[in-house]
């Protein structure tokens, strides 16, 4: 327990370290613009955490993050980069609000439920292109993924345009989805939130991908092949099957932050459709270091900045843009992870 | 005569151990001092402090004659100290000639002085007599080629005392002998050694002096002509060594690993095999002995499935299983201990719980449905870590903190823990200290003599005509002799591995 303890604490100091390193910078760039960065920073916290409805929008903001973040960390699990993301979450977007409006009749729980599976199969089966061409040819899944996000977005915005699909009128979207269909708004603690059940469904996800990754034989041979994929295949395991599974399971949950933001927040699938959830995902994995646990505290983080930088901009002189700067500052220090590990550990390793 | 170097009671305490206690050593100028001990005496730590890595609680060193500045921190080229690692610090993407000078580039204004770091690299080459192509990239070399660099390297800084960290666990006895050769040209140019090994017969073959280290601390330190390698092992290991184990013969039964006609045609970077046959039975011992890079590797990833053969099969107690998968080879009684452990054998980033677990993760009793049973697993590493005396014994530690010989004991503990109908051991003690060689060399007789089969593929002639029943000798891909022990010396199995005879 004790050296598990300390394991933890090891691995947090470096995410820790680049926060305030984050925070040190962004402060100077806010002092530049002529604001005080103790009132910024006073706004971003109101903003973020200081009423019911600023943690409502936090939480709201960080949901589609839990998805996309698990969706990034699962796949670097089995050391494989997934940056398509963005690309699942449309598909999975889109196939959520076809089941949400056009399969009627369905008692609310069984609706939900199969535009949920369906966006996060869609999502899945998108993702299985790449990892279909990495584990049989050896193709790089940064390229594929990549690339199939464009091919995403563009076939969404062809589907959304056909006459089947298309709600008449100007705009390229689909119907709203059914109430039957809709995830149910915690309106409990803010009468216009936006936060759905779709947060408790990304907390589930979370802990069952770390139940996954830590306590079953697949998460295990998913971590082996991660890691060492020729000592892997030497005791038995394949790596084609591990990297397909892992592949499958990440773009499920880019699919189900598809589907949590047609079902609980926009109610329809609409061409583009809002971007950004699936790179940001990218930034949530790594300062959460890829733990299921890590990436959950790291999405809230990454929501209260958005929820805190609308008041900003709101509220002050600095514009809201400054949140994406603060946004990748935070990333580029946790990225430059060896060199903060080595400033900050230096004096204990040479004490070794 | 003159001590170049004077190490005077350097102490260092790491949080769990003391990695050096009150070391003293005294080399010669102009002789080759060898270091010895098992895997975590304190060599590579004392080496270290004498390179400037690491900094002594205590003690001073004396380099001419004068004192190096240990509180401060220096670095050991500075002082015309130079360093072969274990493993090699070279860019694969560069060629022979910018990998010697990198960091240490002669300058003709701002510009880089091509010809003129040839030329002093050449009469290097030259006054030496070692072998180096300058353009080649370091990526298409050998590893005995790759050493060669590394020892121009520190050659071109003008090291005057050279440590070398275990140089020849990686070689060919040709490339070993190429070696020593160097070496010996190297101190009679009154250049001094540092010689760090394993390997006794190695010390006694090309050493002036040795030092013997055990636990951090110096066991002892004599002219080589008055030691020899049994009184050597003794210090090493603080025991009294037998011989190495030899059993008396089994009963040898039916064939449980079959090798029918197996070819491999060559490619880039990998070797062929010729109609490999040979048949392993049980409550044997087969050695398969050649020098390395003559088809042992592909022959092994063959067997275990890694591989897919041109032409042959591979039948496990009767079983085709030639174009099984790996899993399907080891459920059907396969256990292998790869050549490389760190690669092959364990993974680094894993805990010493986990590494133990490897392959077996779908066994029934540490998986229901799926899901690991954490208890089942606990109690087996447990009864594993005893079992084998893995140290440290903390299921936690990653795999990398482990020493190179409680790697491979973790590797050998797992697979033997499955009771393999036929256990296939390649290189299973290269790099391997004393202690843990005869560890290891004990389970496998002790796989036989319960009346398993063992395929032992080893460049290590002694242990391969100590373990064996019979003896196969490879060269070229080809089988080209196959001897009873009784049948079977150095001497004739040395010239069929040279290709000499068969």
């Amino acid at each position: 327990m004790n050296t598990g303890l300390k394991k933890n604490s090891a691995n947090l100091l470096p995410s820790l370290a680049a926060l305030i390193l984050a925070g040190i910078v962004s402060s100077i760039v806010i002092l530049i613009l002529g604001e005080s960065p103790i009132y910024i920073a006073r706004v971003m916290l109101s903003g973020s955490a200081g009423s019911l409805s600023s943690i409502a929008n936090t939480l709201e903001e960080a949901t589609p993050l839990i998805f996309t973040g698990l969706c990034v960390a699962i796949a670097m699990r089995c050391g494989l980069f997934n940056i398509g993301g963005e690309g699942q979450l449309v598909i999975g977007a889109f196939v959520a609000a076809w089941v949400g409006y056009r399969v009627g009749g369905l008692p609310p729980v069984v609706h939900i439920t199969l535009c949920i599976a369906l966006a996060g199969l869609a999502g899945a089966l998108w993702a299985l292109i790449p990892g279909l061409l990495k584990a049989r040819f050896g193709a790089h899944e940064v390229i594929n993924t990549i690339m199939l996000n464009y091919v995403a977005f563009i076939f969404a915005n062809y589907l959304v345009g056909l006459p089947y699909f298309k709600k008449p009128g100007q705009i390229p979207q689909t119907e709203d989805v059914l109430q039957s269909a809709l995830l149910p708004r915690m309106t409990f603690l803010y009468e216009y939130t936006r936060l759905n059940l779709g947060f408790v469904l990304a907390i589930a996800a979370v802990l069952l991908i770390y139940i996954l990754l830590e306590k079953t034989e697949l998460g295990f041979e998913i971590r082996s092949v991660g890691h060492n994929p020729l000592a892997s295949r030497a005791s038995g395991i394949s790596v084609a099957r591990n990297m397909l599974l892992a592949m499958a399971i990440s773009g499920f949950l880019a699919g189900m932050a598809g589907s949590e933001r047609v079902l609980g927040v926009h109610r329809h699938f609409i061409s583009p459709f809002p971007f950004g959830y699936g790179f940001a995902g990218i930034a949530v994995a790594l300062l959460g270091r890829n733990r299921p646990l890590g990436v959950l505290v790291s999405a809230i983080f990454f929501g209260a900045l958005a929820s805190g930088g609308a008041q900003v901009d709101i509220e002050t002189n600095v514009p809201r843009e400054l949140v994406t700067v603060i946004q990748a500052i935070v990333v580029l220090f946790v990225a430059c992870e060896y060199p903060i590990r080595k400033f900050v550990f230096i004096r204990r390793r040479t004490a070794l | 005569m003159e001590f170049i170097l004077e190490i005077q009671g350097i102490t260092k305490a790491f949080p769990r151990t003391v990695a050096s206690d009150d070391v003293s050593v005294r080399v010669r100028k102009g002789e080759i001092h060898a270091l010895v001990g098992e895997n975590g005496a304190g060599k590579t730590t004392l080496m270290n402090i004498l390179y400037g890595l690491i900094r002594p609680d205590s003690g001073r060193i004396l380099l001419r004659g004068v004192d190096l500045p240990l509180a401060d921190g220096f670095l050991g080229t500075d002082y015309g100290i130079g360093m072969i690692h274990q493993h090699f610090m070279l860019i694969r993407e560069f060629t022979v000639l910018e990998n010697i000078i990198l960091g240490a580039e002669p300058k003709k204004g701002f510009v880089l002085d091509r010809a003129g770091a040839r030329r002093r690299v050449e009469a290097i080459i030259e006054r030496y007599g070692i072998e180096a192509d300058l353009d080649r990239k370091v990526r298409e070399l050998s590893v005995g080629e790759e050493q060669r660099v590394e020892i121009l390297k520190v050659l071109y800084r003008n090291a005057e005392l050279i440590i070398m960290d275990e140089p020849t666990g990686v070689l060919t006895p040709q490339e070993t002998s190429g070696l020593f050769e160097t070496m010996k040209g190297l101190v009679a140019d009154g250049r001094t050694l540092i010689f760090i090994t394993h390997k006794l017969e190695e010390v006694v073959e090309v050493t002036d002096s040795v030092t013997v280290m055990r636990r951090g601390r110096v066991v002892g330190s004599v002219p080589t002509a008055e030691t020899d390698a049994a009184q050597l092992a003794e210090m090493m290991v603080g025991k009294q060594l037998d011989a190495l184990p030899r059993r008396a013969s089994a009963s040898i039964g039916e064939p449980v690993l079959e090798v029918r006609g197996l070819s491999l045609e060559a490619r880039a970077g990998i070797k062929p095999l010729r109609d490999v046959s040979f048949e392993v039975r049980k409550g044997e011992v087969l050695g398969l002995c050649g020098v390395e890079g003559n088809g042992q590797l592909e022959l092994f990833e063959i067997l275990i499935g890694l591989r897919q053969p041109g032409k042959g099969s591979i039948l496990i107690g009767g079983a085709d299983v030639t174009r099984l998968s790996t899993l399907s080879r080891r459920e059907a009684g396969l256990a292998d201990i790869p050549p490389d452990r760190t690669t092959m054998g364990i993974i680094t980033e894993f805990n010493l719980r986990e590494n133990l677990l490897l392959g077996r993760q779908r066994e029934s009793r540490f998986s229901r449905c799926g899901f690991l049973n954490a208890e089942a697993i606990e109690a087996e590493t447990t009864r594993l870590i005893d079992q084998f005396g893995i140290r440290p014994p903390e299921p936690d530690a990653m795999g990398f903190s482990f020493s190179g010989g409680n790697q491979q004991k973790i590797v050998v503990a797992r697979e033997l823990a499955r009771d393999p109908d036929i256990l296939v051991a390649c290189q299973p003690t290269r790099g391997v200290d004393v202690g843990a060689t005869r560890l290891i060399h004990t389970w496998i007789l002790r796989q036989a003599d319960a009346g398993k089969a063992v395929f032992l593929v080893s460049a290590d002639l002694a242990e391969v005509l100590s373990l064996s029943d019979r003896i196969g000798v490879m060269y070229r891909g080809e089988i080209v002799g196959m001897l009873d022990r009784s049948d079977a010396n150095e001497e004739v199995l040395g010239l069929m591995m040279a290709g000499v005879v068969n």
